[in-house]
Parts: structure tokens; sequence; C-alpha cells
């Protein structure tokens, strides 16, 4: 706000002395006409133009983003059905966690998908260096490549539930043919939660060489001739040249990746309802489950898992504010 | 550049590259390209289960009528359209207003109030999934299409808002400053000066927050209930249940639903991708 004021003070000055003379001051109250409101707004506009302008956009986020965090926390230490009367019961949802099969197999379906789904990364960064080169049809190439990222997740999962498919699909196709007994991904609790991480890793991988391909063509060509010149090439360029240009990409690349891993909802949803017996779930599914599906309302419980979820991604979040504020006050 | 470009390598690695560019490429598409072959099987090869092979008859027609026929996906199509039209609208607008107002003001709590929309965008739905069926239930639009387009705007504004500020931000500041001395008001300077500049932007975002907003499932299936209401993601997983086995429709209905953000893409391909790139790499 000081800031503002002194640099609004400092600006037009002489066009503030004439219109805020005392003269004028009387003048606008005999009058009170909207010509001292315009004058007023004229005066002031650089203090309050960024409340009007923040507005509507800060509390329409409040009340629809923001409020609800608070309020599911609170919801967390209540039971309740969603229509009936609320009961407080403090932590006890929390700890009926702490004794939850369902929730633990939950949360180490979730480490998996962070640490699998982070293949995305270097599996991008793959398909990108791949593609970036110019030859014929290289644009469209790309984009095709893309393709996967832009569709939507249902359809993803239909493909891949199709795919696994162990009396027709193509992966009981393929095993059969190398004369292996075909394996029923999808009902098989030992391989469920890959299956379904691998069908998230083919839009992922997309989205990913996208970052890494915009990175590449920013790369200072100076510095890789440069490179070259010293004898540098393949990896070692890679890795002492190349990455630490990408860095800006790897970041965003990991970001994304990591929110999409505890985001993972959809997949799981289609193609295997939470199943076989449960062991597909991951937390983001499991508190829909118990809060909305047929299993029951069980509004507080789903609230406490959900903020175990938050509380989780909030590490996530608050290091990507961290760094990204570090970056700001550097550009400065 | 990075990897050395391929004409400066020997005659074979270049063949090499260019045989293995498609091929990759097919591998790569091939759920896809399964999916557009078996979207024109007819119901016969279904039951003989020829699911890989090529079709032994071509029913592009009968299929994709069959599934405008026979489902409401030509309803699920419309409530697609209706939550993120709006809605791309909605949060672009608003973005417009508040990304304006914090990379051109200085102000004690702009970073604070940055931060939030930021933080905001990345969070967990579920944490606001009560909440927010509550709230949407006491306005009355459970399972409406405004429902979701409520929730959709404010959402979307958070990562909007990022994205605006930012490209705001790297304007040149004298525009505004010369602007300012020659005594244009507030308004006319974010009418008439800004947001000309930001129509990339804009496009990045709209484009963007289609895909986002066309491709959402979990909303859909927590504020919406009946066919009226409900978009062609929610749509599409209720009639699989429908269409046990008959992978032909299945198929048809998950290429139409795919079409318009896939359409969407290859028009504004470059605004698709400066979006993506959170206006981080440039």
């Amino acid at each position: 706000m000081d800031r503002a004021r002194t640099g609004w003070g400092s600006l037009p000055k002489g066009e503030g002395r004439i219109s805020g003379g005392f003269d004028d001051l009387m003048g606008a109250a005999v009058h009170a006409n909207d010509q001292s409101w315009a004058a007023l707004w004229r005066r002031h506009q650089r203090r309050w133009a960024p409340v009007l302008f923040l507005a509507p956009g800060v509390l329409y986020f409040l009340v629809y983003v923001v409020l609800p965090i608070g309020q599911s926390m609170a919801i967390s230490l209540y039971e309740w059905d969603g229509i009936g009367e609320k009961t407080f019961i403090g932590f006890a949802n929390y700890v009926e966690l702490f004794d939850d099969y369902a929730f633990y197999t939950s949360l180490w379906n979730n480490v998996l998908w962070l640490v699998f789904y982070m293949l995305a990364v270097p599996a991008g960064l793959f398909v990108a260096l791949f593609l970036n080169q110019t030859v014929f049809g290289i644009r469209l190439v790309k984009s095709l490549f893309f393709f996967p990222f832009v569709i939507s997740q249902v359809v993803v999962g239909l493909i891949f539930a199709w795919f696994y498919d162990p009396s027709f699909g193509l992966l009981a196709l393929l095993m059969e043919s190398v004369g292996l007994e075909p394996i029923a991904v999808l009902a098989d609790d030992r391989y469920v939660t890959f299956g379904i991480i691998l069908a998230g890793l083919w839009p992922q991988t997309a989205y990913c060489m996208i970052l890494y391909l915009t990175g590449l063509a920013a790369v200072d060509t100076e510095q890789i001739e440069a490179g070259r010149l010293d004898g540098a090439k393949g990896w070692r360029m890679l890795w002492y040249v190349v990455l630490p240009q990408l860095r800006p990409a790897t970041f965003i690349a990991v970001v994304v990746t990591v929110i999409g891993a505890l985001r993972s909802f959809d997949l799981v949803s289609i193609m295997t309802d939470g199943g076989p017996y449960g062991s597909s779930r991951v937390l983001a599914f499991y508190m829909y489950e118990q809060a909305l599906s047929e299993y029951g309302f069980r509004m507080g419980y789903g609230a406490a898992i959900a903020v175990i979820l938050f509380l989780i991604m909030m590490v996530y979040i608050a290091g990507f504010l961290i760094s990204m504020h570090r970056a700001e006050r550097e550009a400065r | 550049m990075f990897p050395a470009p391929i004409q400066r390598a020997g005659r074979p690695a270049q063949i090499a590259y260019k045989v293995a560019l498609p091929v990759s490429l097919v591998l790569w598409l091939i759920p896809l390209i399964a999916v557009m072959v078996t979207s024109i099987r007819s119901h016969g090869d279904i039951v003989a289960g020829n699911y890989w092979g090529w079709p032994t008859d071509v029913h592009l027609f009968e299929n994709y009528s069959a599934v405008f026929l026979t489902s409401s996906i030509g309803q699920f199509i419309f409530n697609s359209f209706m939550v993120t039209l709006p809605t791309v609208f909605g949060a672009v607008a608003l973005s417009c207003l508040t990304g304006f107002a914090l990379a051109v003001y200085r102000f004690r709590s702009n970073t604070l109030i940055f931060m939030m929309f930021v933080a905001g965008n990345f969070v967990p739905f579920q944490i606001l999934m009560v909440p927010v069926r509550d709230l949407t239930l006491s306005l009355g639009l459970y399972d409406t299409k405004l429902g979701l387009v409520m929730f959709h705007v404010a959402f979307q504004t958070g990562f909007c808002t990022l994205f605006m500020r930012n490209f705001i931000k790297a304007l040149p500041k004298e525009l505004i400053e010369s602007a300012r001395v020659e005594g244009v008001s507030e308004l006319r300077i974010f009418w008439f000066i800004v947001l000309p500049l930001v129509r990339p932007a804009i496009a990045a975002l709209a484009v963007l927050v289609f895909t986002f907003i066309w491709n959402d499932y979990f909303w859909a299936t927590v504020l919406v209930q009946g066919n009226h209401a409900m978009p062609v993601t929610a749509g599409l997983y209720s009639l699989n249940g429908q269409w046990i086995a008959a992978w032909h429709l299945v198929s048809a209905g998950s290429i139409v639903a795919a079409l318009p953000p896939v359409l969407m893409f290859f028009l504004l391909q470059r605004h698709f991708i400066a979006g993506l790139t959170l206006g981080a790499v440039k």
C-alpha cells in the first residue's frame, strides 16, 4: 500500500495540487455531484484499482476453493451422513484411519503411483530427444506423439482396460503368441496398480515430452557447439551441458507429475472401480468411495482421508511455492 | 541443437532414423489406432473375436449413427459444450482482471494473494468435494450444468491467474508508465493497452481450459446425476456399462467424445503448448 501511495504522490503532483486544493474540496462538498466522485476516483484510483480488479476473482476463489479446505477439515471431526445432524466426535475419524486396512492399501498405492509415475519424466525426455530433429513431417509427428494427453482419461482408461482383457486383449494375444499364460492384469491384486499406472504413463509421458521439446528449443546453441569443440558428446553432453539448461522444464515436469500421481482418480474409477477387492484404491478414490458411493455416505470419514491427502500434497505445494518465490526474487 | 542434427550423421543412421520415426509413432499410437479401427468394425467381427485384425466390413456409418441414435451421447456432447464454453469465458475473464491487478500494482498482500491462487490450483479435488457439493446443493444447483460451471470457473481462475499474471508481468513496463503520465485512467489502461496485448495468453488459456474441463470426470460424477446435465466423460462411462461387450460402439463413442479437444488442439497447437508450459519455459 505504502509504495503505491508514494508512487502516486511522486508522479502527477501538479495535478494533485490543483484538484486537491481547499477550494476544490469545498466546491465538491457544496455541489456533491458525481463530478466529485470522478475526481475522487481519479485521485485514489491507483489505490483502489487493484481492489476492484481483484475483488470478483478473489471472493469467488475464496468461496469455492479456499474456504472448502477449512470446511473439510472441520467436517473431518464429525460423524455425518451428508443429510442429517452432524455429531462431533473429535479425532475419532483419524483414529479409525489408523486401524483401517483399506486406508493403508490406498496410501501404499499412492506411494507406488508417486514412484512409478515419475518414469514419465525420463521417458518424456527420451522421446523429446528422439524427436528433436528437423526432418520432413516432424511437426506432425510431434503433435501426434502428444495426442494421448489431449484425450480424456476416461477414454484412456477404457482403451487400456480393453488392452488388458485376459480373453481378447492385445496383451493376452501377445503373451499367448510367445507361449505364456495370459495374465488378467486388472483382476490380479499383484499387478492391478501397475497396470493402471502404465495406462497413466501414456498421457503423462506425452506431457513431459512436450515440456522438454519446448525446453530443448530454447537450449543455447553456442554452449552446445562449445561443448562439442571440447569433445563432449552423448551422455556427457546431455548430463553436463543440456540437462542444466533444461532445469525449468524438469521442474515443471516433476511438479505436474507429482500432482498427477496424487490426484489419480479417473483411471482407477474407470478401469477397476478400486478392485479387485479394493486393492487398486488410491486415497483420492477411497475418499470418494467413503463419502459418496453406494457404500455409504460417511462424509466425516471421507473428509478425514481428504485431509491426509491434502497434507501430503501440501508438502509439494509448499516446495513449489518456495522455489517459485525464490526464482522471482532472483529475477528482480 | 541437441542431439546433433541427424543430417550430420552418416547415411545408414539417417535411414535408420527415418524408419524408426514412423514405426515408433505407430507403436505409440497403437491403442488409438485400435480404437479407430474397432469403431468401424461390424458387430459380427466383435462376436467372432476379430478385435485386432483388419475389419471384414467397414461399418463406419452404421456404428456412428447407432451411437447417436441408441444413446444419449448427443445430449452428453451438448452438455459438455454448455459446461465447457461458459467456464472458459468466465475463468479467462476473471483472470484477466486478477492477473492485471497482481502484475501491475505493488501492494502488501500482492504476493500472498498470488500464492493463494497458485496453491489453490494444486489442491487435491477431494478436499473440496464435500463442501462444494453442499454449497452446490444449497444454491439449488446440484445436478445442473450451471452448478458445474460455477465450480469450474472458480477453480480454473487459480491456474489462469498464475498464467495471466506472469504474462502481463513480462510486458514492457514503460507502456503502462507512460500512459499514466499522460493521465490515462487505470481502467482505460487495462482495457485499451493491456487487454489487446494479452490476446495470445487468452488464446492459450482458452484452449487449455477447454481441454481440462471437457475431460473432467471427477466433478461430473460428484455434482451431476441425471442424463440432462451429464457431460460426455461421465456419460461415456455409464454407456460403457450399458454396451457390455459392444466394443465397436464403445470405440465409436470414445472417438466422438475425444474429438472436440483433439480438433481444438490441432487448430490452436501453438497456443496450447505455450499454456501447458505454465509460461515457465518459453
